[in-house]
C-alpha cells in the first residue's frame, strides 16, 4: 500500500474539570507539594520594558464571572521576541514569556504582573501590534479558548494589525482590547472575558 | 526543507464547545464562530521547560506525597506512553502534568466533598518532561470513579486529567485519559462531548501486560497524538508557483 496516509490521529480534547487546580496549581486546591509551582513569574527579573499589571474576569452566558477558571498567558518581550529557538533573537536571561493564573475562588477576579511587550515581525515580515495570547481552561469548557489580549494605548499598531483587521465586524474588535487605567503609579489593564452573550470575547481557531 | 505552519485542529474529533448533555457547557461556550488565523510567530512558539524546572520524583505519585515508608492505597499502577505528533514524530522534551482522584474516587482538593476518604499518603498530581524519544512515564495508583453533579445521577469513569505542552502554543492540550473495560465511558457525558468513537477509543489506555512489572505494579499504555506540522518545500508566491 504505498499510498497510505498514514497520518496518526489528535488526542481528543476533555474538558479540564473544576479541579485543574490539583494539577497545575496544588497550592490553590489546599497542599503544598513541589518545589515550585510553574508559571507564577512570566518575565523574569532582567526584563526590559514597561512593568504592567493585567486583570480581569471571565464571565459566563448569565453574566455572572466564572470562579474556577485557569489562564495561560504566551507573550514576545519589550523588543517583540518570544523565548523559543525558531524565533530568531535574543530574550533576557530568566525571561519565559508565559505564566499561568487562576481565578479567585470567591470573586472569580485573575491578574498577573509581566512587561508590556513589543510589537512582533513575523517570519514573513508582517508586524503585529503588541499582544498577548490568553488561552483559557475551566470546567464546562471542552477545548481550550484561545483569545488574545491587545492594549488600549496602541490604537495605531492595532488599527494597523493584521489579526484584528481579520475580524470583519469592527465592533467586536473591541473585544481584544485591554482598557488602561493606573494604581498606586502603576499601570493596570483591564481585560474581562466574555464567553458567551452580548459582546462576547473573540476566539481564535489558531 | 523547513518546519512550517501546524496542521489545522481536527474539529470533526475533538468536543463542540456546546454539549448540552454536559450541562455546564451550556453557559460557558462561545455561540460565534471561532475566527481562524493563519499560523504566526506567535502559536508556532511556546514555552519550554528543562530539569531545573522540575525533580525526578515529581512522576512518583506512589512516593511524591507518601509518608517515609508508607504509600497510597489502590491499585498500582504504571501509566506511560509517547507523546507523538500527526507525522508520528516524537515530541521530546516536553512538559506532561497530570492529576487524579485517589483509589477511593475523592480528590485533594477543598472544593470536593465527596463522602469517599482523603488518603493521607496520596497528593493526586505528578509532572514530567518526555524523553529524547517522546517517552513519559507515571508511576501512582488506578482511581477511583467517582458521582458528579449534572443529572441526578451521572458517575465519572475512572480517569488521570493530562495536561501537554508540546512545541508550540499551537500544540496546547488538557484531555482525560480513560481506562480500558470501563463499563462506565459509554455513560459518561463528558467523554461522549466527543463526537468521534475512535477519538474515544484513543483517549482509552490499554492495558500493558509486558510492561507490568511482576509482583508490583499492572502497565497501561497510553500515547498522546499533538497536531502535526507541514514541511515548507516552496514559499507561498501570491501570483501561484
Ligand atoms: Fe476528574
Amino acid at each position: 500500500m504505498p499510498q497510505e496516509l498514514n497520518y496518526l490521529k489528535q488526542t481528543a480534547s476533555q474538558t479540564a474539570g473544576p479541579y485543574v487546580h490539583i494539577g497545575l496549581a496544588p497550592g490553590a486546591a489546599g497542599f503544598d507539594i513541589y518545589r515550585q509551582e510553574l508559571g507564577w513569574d512570566i518575565a523574569g527579573p532582567n526584563a526590559k520594558g514597561e512593568r504592567i499589571r493585567i486583570e480581569g474576569l471571565v464571565i459566563d452566558a448569565t453574566g455572572s464571572p466564572i470562579k474556577d477558571v485557569l489562564l495561560e498567558a504566551w507573550q514576545a518581550n519589550a523588543d517583540g521576541i518570544y523565548a523559543h529557538p525558531e524565533h530568531p533573537g535574543e530574550v533576557e536571561e530568566g525571561f519565559r514569556g508565559w505564566g499561568r493564573v487562576i481565578t479567585n475562588f470567591e470573586t472569580g477576579e485573575w491578574g498577573f504582573d509581566t512587561i508590556k511587550p513589543g510589537p512582533v515581525t513575523d517570519l514573513n515580515g508582517k508586524v503585529s501590534a503588541p499582544h498577548i495570547s490568553l488561552w483559557i481552561v475551566a470546567r464546562g469548557i471542552n477545548i481550550g479558548l484561545q483569545t488574545r489580549i491587545y492594549f488600549e494605548d496602541e490604537a495605531a499598531a492595532n488599527a494597523a494589525d493584521p489579526v484584528i483587521n481579520t475580524i470583519e465586524w469592527e465592533k467586536r474588535r473591541a473585544t481584544l482590547i485591554a482598557k488602561k487605567t493606573e494604581r498606586d503609579g502603576k499601570t493596570v489593564y483591564r481585560f474581562d472575558v466574555k464567553l458567551q452573550g452580548e459582546d462576547e470575547t473573540v476566539f481564535f481557531d489558531i | 526543507m523547513k518546519p512550517g505552519p501546524y496542521y489545522q485542529w481536527d474539529r470533526r474529533l475533538h468536543p463542540p464547545a456546546k454539549t448540552p448533555d454536559y450541562k455546564t457547557s451550556v453557559s460557558r461556550s462561545p455561540q460565534y464562530s471561532l475566527i481562524s488565523l493563519e499560523t504566526s510567530i506567535n502559536e508556532m512558539t511556546g514555552p519550554r521547560f528543562g530539569h531545573n524546572d522540575i525533580d525526578p520524583l515529581d512522576n512518583d505519585l506512589l512516593g511524591n506525597y507518601a509518608k517515609p515508608g508508607e504509600s497510597p492505597i489502590g491499585e498500582r499502577i504504571i501509566l506511560h506512553g509517547r507523546v507523538l505528533d500527526e507525522n508520528a514524530k516524537p515530541i521530546p522534551n516536553t512538559l506532561v502534568e497530570i492529576w487524579q482522584a485517589n483509589a477511593g474516587g475523592r480528590y485533594r482538593h477543598k472544593k470536593d466533598t465527596y463522602l469517599a476518604p482523603i488518603d493521607p499518603n496520596f497528593g493526586g498530581c505528578g509532572r514530567t518532561l518526555t524523553d529524547e524519544n517522546g517517552y513519559y512515564y507515571f508511576r501512582t495508583v488506578k482511581p477511583g470513579a467517582y458521582p458528579w453533579r449534572n443529572w441526578v445521577n451521572d458517575w465519572r469513569p475512572a480517569h488521570i486529567h493530562m495536561s501537554i505542552f508540546g512545541s508550540a502554543f499551537a500544540q496546547r492540550l488538557i484531555t482525560q485519559c480513560y481506562f480500558e473495560g470501563d463499563p462506565l465511558i459509554p455513560r459518561c457525558p463528558i467523554v461522549q462531548t466527543i463526537p468521534d468513537p475512535d477519538a474515544i477509543e484513543q483517549l482509552t489506555a490499554k492495558l500493558d501486560y509486558n510492561g507490568t512489572i511482576p509482583l508490583d505494579t499492572i502497565a497501561y499504555k497510553f500515547d498522546i497524538v499533538l497536531r502535526g506540522r507541514r514541511s515548507t518545500l516552496f514559499e507561498n508566491r501570491l501570483e501561484g508557483n
